[in-house]
């Protein structure tokens, strides 16, 4: 796998000169990589990993598993765009199995989510059939453990 | 009571290691970044555990042979052959021990006795001098320099060599410089091992973690050398199994037979839980080797570069996890460096001459640590370098 790419998958705050240094390359070659990257869209951006179930604002969170007839011309990729452009979606995938389409969906409030499915992506033309799950509590995201490990910490001792 | 009558003359007149006054004193102190210890940070990969927590639920809890389970010790011999080109008998061949350590003890005590000589290079690892005195035997130590890499070459062997010389302690890839023998330097040293007829205690531990486009290139592999060597290696570092304390040795049949008797009566057999679990860490663990040794490879370059930023010295290590910066420069010995910049910046380091006289002037730094860390302590070291610059 692409080292610079992996490493920044993992931690986005690293700067230019520390990759330059782990990657054994020079400072302008890391740079002009990673501008390159940028401009053709592999990399896309750069955010945090958020733990919202540690903060005290109201979040609820659904996975919708959404089964659409594929359109002429355009396949899922029309439908699949459509959805994407809603704020409350945070991710959109077309998956194998008995359903096509699975989202992350986002609210305040179960209400909210449940309001999103009937009002705004039930009525989109084509989609035929929506399964709601709510998330409970996330354990890992984007390859991050969300709850503190219940396996021991660094804990070596100083030995020989 | 007066102890010191009580008390074997041979056993205190062993000194104490030099490491542990530094961990005293980090052990005793808080927001410690630790860049001392030889021990992996990654915790033993999860497939490896779950057999070793399988063993137990399925209630095997006896000894196991003396020399350790047959099918581990058919797979080691598979992992030798398969990583090292080199084959080895699992019938009378191998030894399970505990950790790498107890190898190297029972490999210099069936070796080495009163009135003979042991050869050790140092820096190296710190266990070989004293295990080498309480045999009985005459440690002979010789140092190996910068300007070589911290090789051995031929002519500092050949003046260490007399006519009691029994055996060469060859700890490569090192601990602490971090040093590698090439090919063609484990040749040239074997035409003077075998000339002298001197028998080889490689201690192979780091083997898995070489850097060099070619992998780690045992001594036992050179002609001539297979029949006057003993391998040791263990679970420890590849694997990140330290704390299930699994080694072995392998050799002649005539060596590793008698290292088993001294087994058998001093430990048993090595611990049954952990012959389980390294059983599948030899079966299904190359993955993870590569893995933790790629992440290694990417802390070695990080923390060379910062240290040649900080201007420090460092000869860029080929193997094991640690970096052996020259500290000459700042005025101060290795271990008023590490004394300091522990009581000063929480930043623990093990000075050079821990790992012999000529390790003064070093200090030797572990990457087993996040990159994170790393980047933290550096800053640190960075910040204590100005201080003593300035003359604080």
């Amino acid at each position: 796998m692409n080292s610079l790419l992996k490493l920044l998958s993992e931690n986005s705050s690293y700067t230019t000169s520390e990759l330059a240094l782990i990657l054994n390359e020079p400072e302008d070659y890391i740079k002009a990589q990673i501008r390159e990257y940028e401009d053709k869209g592999i990399i896309r951006g750069y955010k945090a990993i958020v733990n919202w179930q540690e903060l005290d604002e109201d979040m609820v969170s659904a996975i919708i598993e959404v089964k659409v007839t594929p359109e002429r011309e355009t396949g899922f990729d029309r439908i699949a765009e459509e959805i994407s452009n809603f704020d409350e979606v945070k991710t959109v995938n077309l998956i194998a199995g008995q359903y096509d389409l699975l989202l992350v969906v986002s609210g305040k409030t179960m209400n909210d989510v449940a309001s999103f499915v009937s009002k705004k992506l039930s009525p989109i033309d084509n989609v035929l059939d929506c399964q709601t799950n709510f998330i409970l509590r996330n354990y890992k995201e984007g390859g991050v453990k969300m709850v503190d490990s219940i396996e021991q910490k660094d804990k070596r001792s100083f030995v020989l | 009571m007066d102890y010191q009558n009580v008390l074997n003359e041979s056993i205190i007149s062993v000194k104490p290691s030099g490491i542990r006054k530094f961990f005293d004193i980090a052990a005793e102190m808080d927001n410690v970044i630790s860049l001392s210890v030889g021990e992996p940070d990654f915790k033993t990969p999860w497939h490896v555990r779950q057999e070793g927590i399988n063993s137990l639920r399925m209630g095997k809890t006896w000894y196991t042979p003396n020399k350790g389970l047959t099918v581990l010790r058919e797979e080691i011999t598979k992992y030798y052959d398969r990583r090292f080109h080199l084959k080895y008998d699992s019938k009378s061949q191998v030894l399970v021990t505990v950790g790498g350590s107890e190898a190297i003890d029972l490999a210099i005590r069936c070796l080495a006795g009163v009135g003979d000589e042991v050869i050790i290079p140092q820096p190296s690892f710190v266990c070989y001098e004293p295990l080498t005195q309480m045999a009985g035997a005459t440690p002979v130590l010789m140092s190996t320099k910068v300007e070589n890499e911290f090789r051995i070459v031929p002519e500092d062997l050949e003046k260490c060599i007399t006519d009691k010389t029994k055996v060469l302690i060859l700890p490569y890839p090192n601990n602490p410089t971090g040093a590698i023998m090439e090919r063609e330097d484990l040749e040239k040293i074997a035409e003077i091992i075998k000339k002298h007829n001197i028998i080889v205690i490689s201690d192979e531990i780091y083997a898995e973690l070489t850097y060099t486009d070619n992998k780690h290139i045992s001594i036992a592999s050179i002609d001539g050398m297979y029949e006057r060597t003993v391998v040791i290696n263990g679970f420890s570092k590849c694997y990140a199994m330290t704390g299930w304390r699994l080694g072995y040795a392998l050799g002649p049949e005539e060596i590793i037979s008698q290292m088993t008797k001294l087994h058998q009566f001093c430990i048993m057999s090595a611990p049954t839980t952990a012959q389980y679990a390294a059983i599948e860490a030899l079966k299904n663990g190359d993955e993870d080797i590569e893995d933790m040794k790629n992440e290694y490879e990417m802390r070695k370059h990080f923390i060379v570069g910062s240290f040649e930023k900080l201007g420090l010295k460092c000869f860029v290590p080929k193997g094991a996890f640690y970096c052996f910066p020259c500290i000459k420069t700042t005025g101060l010995s290795s271990e008023e460096f590490c004394t300091r910049l522990i009581k000063e910046k929480h930043v623990a380091v093990v000075p050079g001459n821990a790992f012999g006289q000529s390790g003064e002037g070093f200090i030797r730094v572990s990457y087993c640590n996040s990159l994170a860390n790393i980047s933290e302590a550096i800053k640190r070291i960075e910040q204590f370098l100005t201080e003593i610059k300035n003359g604080n």
